[in-house]
């Protein structure tokens, strides 16, 4: 087998993994540790847990320190290991009207039920390189936490739980949004337990466009929002904090178990209005995007496709399915991707016969 | 002893036999039933991601995964050869969680899982062909909506795509589909023959053996049974050919009748040709089997 040009085969394979370890080793600086990355790179981990389709911050920073940081490899790293593990129970759907909230806001209005929430963003700020976090050291680190922390009147305002009433229940009360559509018989689709088929119920599309990769997501809702496709967004809410999960009591009827709380972001988009159908007044729209950790722009990208891809009459892009919940999985596309690597000897071979026997005018 | 214990612990680790759990691989083999009940038909399962990329061959990966067992003898090939680099990575992981016994001779494998390519020497009736399959859907080419060509499929609707390759002969003088040349199995269902080159349809048509084809991005599994029909598409007045190799010979065993890969001298540029299938040439050169003059079949 001496003439297979990509080969060399086990030494090869081990050779390029070996250097992989070097280059990232090499340096002078310390060992990352996996508790910095979960503790310093909040949304990097959320992306991966969102993307990986696993909510478990240690595996997804495990994941990042073993890709180097690459979020694309982390999310296959950490589904890879998502196929390992037995699916012990199905969870109760979430209420997130009990999400216990860190952030909320509506640019729907001004003054909400409850407040607007700003907490921890960086909308506001501007994009200047801070050459200070260059020399930061532990003493820099411990005085900003105890300044931080002594600034709170009490300590109990950042912790406490809130809850609050959702601002689309209000447009709900006047009838300006439809009503609940009745919940959808039998059991939601899961695509990790049955491949998707077209047309895909909403619990089924709901469930990849989670899964789906950040900047996958972006592009197409960006395309709706610029002009291939009509759907003018209103970030009707937009909510970031913990819900409980809970699993069906194992013998006490009736009961749930709290088995711990995931971070998630939630959006309800409001969009254009759905003309009078029938004797039905005209309504809004809504379109709904929910994932892992917090990911507002993968948030809000949700919602408009949610909303997109339920046009009436889809024309653009991302108003067809399967374009896009079938392009945008990080995983799969850029696994795709690079097995154009892959040797294609055989297949070119098969190319280049065919190219000549044409260009001989043969058949 | 289970069939976890047969695989070697790693880092303290132990994954089940064949890596996936065993709740997968059953809903796998009920998808393989099901696609052998339907000659090409391409049959949904829900292909859990792997630890290999997707488009990598993880579609194979979970059709071997499914039906190897502990005393199978596994072969595995990348564009017919098993020193290529993804061959070696996807043998590395089913030994390190099946501990089978791998070959390169392709009569002793009882599994063999290829990219691209069938071995030049037919199989026989023991042994399973597993392929990977970037594309199954061999309608791609003329819709885009996996809705509509399931619907194509079901109702046996076929017009466009014999137009497109009537168009193709119309510009291009003769059918330009290289590798993956659409075929009808059984007389039913039109398939992709994974990216095979032409080479090897006749291979696939009326076998001995049972082929498996996996197609793990797209979620797809489909089957050859033995003893099946499998016909490219072709025209009455311009028939199916495979590739020519007429007057080349492997520059390293001598064969004549073989697929042929073409290779460039890294030093004088000189090109040559080769045997792509490597485990055959290998048997020839070690006078295991004698020197192919023309094929037998096809």
């Amino acid at each position: 087998m001496g003439y297979v040009a990509v080969q060399g085969g086990v030494t090869a394979i081990e050779n390029s993994q070996k250097l992989n370890r070097y280059l990232r080793l090499k340096g002078a600086s310390a060992p990352l540790q996996v508790s910095q990355i979960m503790e310093q790179m909040g949304p990097l981990v959320d992306r991966v847990m969102s993307e990986g389709g696993l909510f478990s911050p240690f595996h997804a920073a495990l994941a990042v320190k073993q890709a180097s940081g690459d979020p694309t490899e982390a999310a296959f790293l950490l589904r890879a290991y998502r196929s390992t593990l037995r699916r012990l129970v199905d969870s109760i759907p979430v209420h997130t009207e009990e999400m216990r909230i860190v952030r909320r806001i509506s640019s729907a209005f001004k003054t909400i039920p409850g407040g607007q929430v700003l907490g921890s963003t960086s909308d506001y700020e501007q994009r200047i390189l801070d050459f200070s976090l260059a020399e930061e050291t532990t003493e820099t680190q411990q005085q900003a936490v105890t300044e931080f922390e002594a600034g709170l009147e009490d300590m109990h305002d950042l912790l406490e739980p809130v809850h609050f009433r959702k601002v689309v229940e209000m447009l709900r009360d006047q009838g300006l949004v439809p009503p609940v559509p009745p919940s959808p018989s039998g059991e939601p689709t899961d695509i990790t337990q049955e491949s998707a088929t077209f047309p895909l119920e909403r619990s089924g599309r709901l469930q990849m466009l989670a899964r789906a990769e950040t900047g996958g997501v972006l592009a197409l809702a960006y395309s709706s929002m610029r002009g291939y496709g009509s759907i003018h967004p209103t970030v009707g809410e937009l909510r970031v904090g913990r819900v409980s999960v809970q699993i069906p009591h194992p013998w006490r009827k009736a009961s749930a178990l709290t088995l711990g709380s995931v971070s998630i972001t939630e959006v309800e988009i409001v969009a254009s209005v759905q003309p009078a159908e029938d004797e039905a007044r005209p309504t809004f729209t809504l379109g709904y995007g929910a994932c892992f950790g917090h990911n507002e722009v993968k948030a809000i990208s949700l919602g408009v496709l949610d909303r997109a891809m339920r046009s009436p009459s889809p024309h653009a892009p991302a108003e067809d399915q399967e374009f896009v919940l079938l392009h945008t999985d990080g995983v799969e596309s850029s696994g795709f991707c690079s097995h154009f690597k892959l040797p294609h000897y055989v297949t070119f071979q098969a190319d280049l016969d065919r190219l000549r026997t044409q260009r001989a005018g043969e058949e | 002893m289970t069939l976890k214990d047969l695989v070697p612990r790693r880092n303290g680790f132990r994954y089940n036999f064949a890596f996936i759990d065993e709740g997968v691989k059953k809903e796998v083999r009920r998808s393989l039933l099901k696609a052998v009940a339907l000659p090409g038909h391409q049959v949904p399962f829900a292909s859990p991601e792997l630890p290999i990329a997707r488009g990598w061959g993880t579609g194979g990966l979970q059709v071997t995964m499914s039906v190897i067992g502990p005393k199978d003898v596994l072969k595995i090939i990348d564009q017919g050869c098993d020193g290529s680099v993804n061959a070696v990575n996807l043998r590395k992981l089913l030994v390190a969680t099946t501990n089978v016994r791998t070959t390169f001779d392709s009569r002793e494998a009882t599994v063999l899982q290829s990219r691209h390519r069938l071995p030049e020497i037919p199989l026989r009736a023991d042994q399973i062909a597993v392929l990977q399959v970037p594309l199954p859907e061999p309608l791609r080419l003329v819709e885009p909506s996996e809705v509509e060509t399931r619907r194509m499929h079901s109702e046996g609707d076929y017009a466009r795509m014999w137009v497109s390759l009537y168009e193709d002969v119309v510009q291009n003088g003769s059918i330009s589909l290289t590798s993956g040349y659409p075929v009808r199995v059984n007389d039913s269902y039109i398939m992709s023959p994974s990216p095979l080159p032409r080479w090897d349809l006749p291979l696939l048509h009326g076998s001995e053996h049972l082929t498996l084809l996996g197609a793990g991005r797209e979620k797809r599994v489909y089957a050859v049974p033995p003893h099946t029909s499998v016909q490219p598409l072709e025209f009455e007045d311009m028939p199916f050919t495979v590739e020519n190799f007429s007057g080349m010979t492997c520059a390293r065993c001598g064969s004549s009748g073989t697929f042929l890969d073409e290779i460039y001298d890294e030093k004088s540029g000189q090109a040559s040709r080769v045997c792509s299938d490597s485990g055959f040439c290998d048997l020839v050169r070690e006078g295991a089997i004698p020197r192919r003059g023309r094929r037998a079949h096809g």
